[in-house]
């Protein structure tokens, strides 16, 4: 039973860390699968998150955060797209600038605006998205086995966790059901196919970029008003692109990005719960091995030892209409 | 105006272009210091005295800016066979890894004149080594450097970590950090050319791998555009078709030129390992790998424009420093912003004022810039 409980809570862990990469990775899933690459996750889930914490403490509403934080990682989003989309610029160039400018620009405001080591204030309950309690979940909790995996493991989760695993099936709906997704991933794949079609690749780009923003956001939103009370300075740590791994792992379709950061997130709850404690077999594995190993993974997979991710065909080229 | 790419003379194409870049870039971070409510042109007459004010300062920029000649070079060299190297923050890491080990090895008993070739050959062989896997994985397999090479940064850091940590640090020691290196393992300081000149510098970490970041720059120009191997980058970057056509092996150039380019990220390390802090510590990097990126963009990929381009980082790392003094508002992290609106201005959106300019340009002679246009597009 005490095995089980650790694994529960294990599990519990692996669904809280991997959020915000899911957020994220179905974020760049949207760009990425129109063409246009996105190495600035990473940022725009940043400001996201600065947005998110700057916005709730001002005005004590997590709603308000979540607005802020969307509009802020979509002028991002808007910026990649217009020097990407609109003026043919190197798409890996911009996502760089973009994490700089986010990485700066957010300790600089903060620090000028809240004085508190690039920290936003703390919020209150109402400023955070709070836990929800599935009905029954405390009645249900003394059933052996399926109860802890109900009350611990599915109940008890903020709106917006709930709110990334709905995305997952939506992601695919709109991608492979609905015209939309149709023209996007054809744009992704030959877009001067879908300019003779008399639909404008440059608007549909636009469109995919401006979803890309809307996710990231909702991503730097649960890291800095579900999982935490604030915003702290340099708060996403690489998720961005452990995400953009896992997009690349699950070779850009939506219901294997939920796996792959399920996976990833299970790794970072693993090395944290067995941090120093020696595993049978092999002996005591380093934490920093752990912590790079989503990193190797994608590596590994990239060089077509486990499969082969292709990407989207017309990604990163900047389509011209006339020659 | 069907043809948006068109040529302008070279001097507004080379001079010009860069330079309105640049300017809107600065106006940008000027319009970020107006809205934490300080000056921005107080702010920069404060910064331009911090970084070149004083001789100790001026020390001080040129200390910065060797590091960034070198990861700027390593950048500019991948980026002529159109690759991108984003991995120099951490080629030059575990470049950082080769230097300690030569130093950790030798300093007792080499002159540092030695242990210094050594050592640069230890942090080229340990960067370019850092660049070998996805150099030869794009060659080999095609997976995309962009992609390899970020995985690679983060998988340094936390090599080096667990290197620090668990086997390099000496016994009975706290900090994660090698043991400091001897007199052989210390490169001498370059202050008494500063001296010489005129200045007085009471200690700063300019050394001599300063001159070794210049001799770099010409090496750099000579290979690229002096030498084959370089006309085969160059070709393969212009158009890889054209390369495999004239019979040039795709997989050996990809493979050279990020073996060059993470040599050169490696050899970054001297400056502040050997040169300054004489002991590997952890995060010795500090950036310096993506300000590269933004040294390469903004000189354009030629010796001739990264020097500067190192130099003005420099001066914004110095200043910087200064500034974060003068007005606390303004941390060094400002620095980090302009880095992004200029990697913005100079790189993406390089092209953004092209069509006015072309038009500005037309209506004062048009027919100079239609002969332009027309040579522009015969070439």
């Amino acid at each position: 039973m005490d095995l089980f409980n650790t694994l529960v809570l294990l599990l519990d862990s692996t669904v809280r860390l991997s959020v915000p990469l899911l957020f994220a990775a179905l974020a760049g899933l949207y760009s990425e699968r129109s063409g246009v690459f996105d190495i600035g996750l990473e940022g725009k889930m940043l400001a996201g998150a600065f947005a998110a914490g700057a916005a709730a403490a001002v005005s004590g509403s997590a709603w308000v955060g979540l607005m802020a934080a969307v509009l802020v990682s979509v002028f991002m989003a808007l910026v990649h797209g217009f020097a990407s989309i609109t003026h043919r610029g190197n798409q890996i160039v911009s996502g760089v600038a973009i994490n700089f400018i986010a990485a700066g620009s957010t300790i600089i405001l903060g620090q000028a605006w809240f004085s508190q080591g690039g920290r936003t204030p703390l919020v209150g309950a109402a400023g955070r998205f709070g836990a929800i309690h599935l009905p029954f979940a405390d009645a249900l909790s003394g059933v052996p086995v399926l109860g802890p995996l109900y009350s611990q493991l599915l109940s008890g989760h903020s709106l917006l966790v709930y709110l990334a695993f709905l995305l997952v099936p939506f992601t695919w709906w709109v991608l492979f059901r609905t015209r939309f997704g149709l023209r996007l991933r054809a744009v992704g794949e030959n877009p001067a196919a879908v300019d003779t079609a008399g639909i404008s690749v440059q608007w549909l780009r636009y469109r995919a970029v401006i979803c890309t923003g809307v996710l990231t956001g909702l991503a730097g939103t649960y890291l800095a008003l579900a999982q935490n009370a604030g915003f702290v300075k340099d708060m996403t740590a690489g998720r961005g692109f452990i995400a953009l791994a896992a997009l690349i792992f699950a070779k850009w379709r939506p219901v294997p990005v939920m796996f792959a950061c399920l996976l990833f997130g299970f790794l970072d709850a693993f090395s944290i719960r067995i941090q120093g404690t020696p595993l049978p077999l092999i002996g005591r594995v380093p934490v920093q091995f752990m912590q790079a190993l989503p990193y190797i993974l994608t590596v590994v997979l990239l060089a077509g030892f486990i499969g082969r991710a292709i990407p989207p065909r017309a990604g990163g080229v900047p389509y011209v209409k006339e020659r | 105006m069907s043809a948006p790419y068109a040529k302008l003379p070279a001097w507004a194409d080379y001079g010009l272009i860069p330079l309105i870049n640049l300017t809107v870039a600065f106006i940008v971070a000027g319009l970020v210091v107006l809205l934490i409510g300080e000056n921005p042109l107080r702010a920069a007459v404060i910064l331009v005295d911090g970084a070149i004010g004083r001789g100790q300062a001026i020390a001080y920029t040129l200390y910065y800016a060797t590091s960034f000649i070198f990861t700027g070079l390593a950048v500019a060299v991948a980026f002529h066979c159109s690759l991108f190297n984003i991995g120099g923050e951490g080629q030059a890491y575990v470049g950082g890894l080769g230097v300690a080990l030569v130093c950790l090895t030798f300093d007792s008993v080499l002159p540092w004149w030695l242990t210094f070739p050594l050592a640069i050959l230890g942090a080229a062989l340990f960067g370019a080594a850092w660049a070998f896997i996805p150099a030869y994985f794009q060659a080999k397999r095609g997976s995309h450097i962009v992609i390899t090479t970020i995985m690679f940064n983060f998988i340094a850091a936390s090599l080096m970590v667990y290197l620090l940590v668990e086997v390099l640090k000496p016994a009975g020691s706290q900090a994660p950090q090698t043991r400091t290196f001897l007199e052989g393992g210390q490169l001498p300081k370059l202050n008494w050319m500063l001296e010489a000149m005129g200045f007085a510098v009471r200690s700063a970490p300019l050394n001599v791998s300063f001159l070794l970041a210049l001799v770099a720059a010409v090496l750099v120009w000579v290979l690229i555009w002096r030498t084959r191997l370089g006309y085969e980058i160059r070709m393969r970057g212009y158009s890889p078709k054209a390369a495999r056509y004239a019979g040039v092996s795709e997989v050996r150039v990809i493979i050279v030129t990020m073996l060059i380019s993470g040599a050169l990220a490696g050899m970054m390390a001297l400056n502040p390992v050997m040169g300054d802090q004489n002991r590997l510590q952890i995060d010795f990097v500090t950036g310096a790998g993506f300000v590269g990126i933004a040294v390469a963009l903004m000189g354009r990929s030629h010796p001739a424009g990264i020097v500067p381009a190192a130099i003005l980082f420099g001066m914004l790392y110095q200043g910087g420093a200064e500034l974060a003094f003068e007005m606390p508002g303004i941390s060094r992290d400002m620095i980090v912003i302009i880095q992004g609106l200029v990697i913005l201005f100079a790189g993406a959106l390089e092209h953004m004022f092209r069509p006015s300019l072309q038009a500005l340009f037309a209506s004062f002679s048009p027919q100079a810039v239609g002969a332009e246009a027309k040579q522009g597009e015969g070439a």
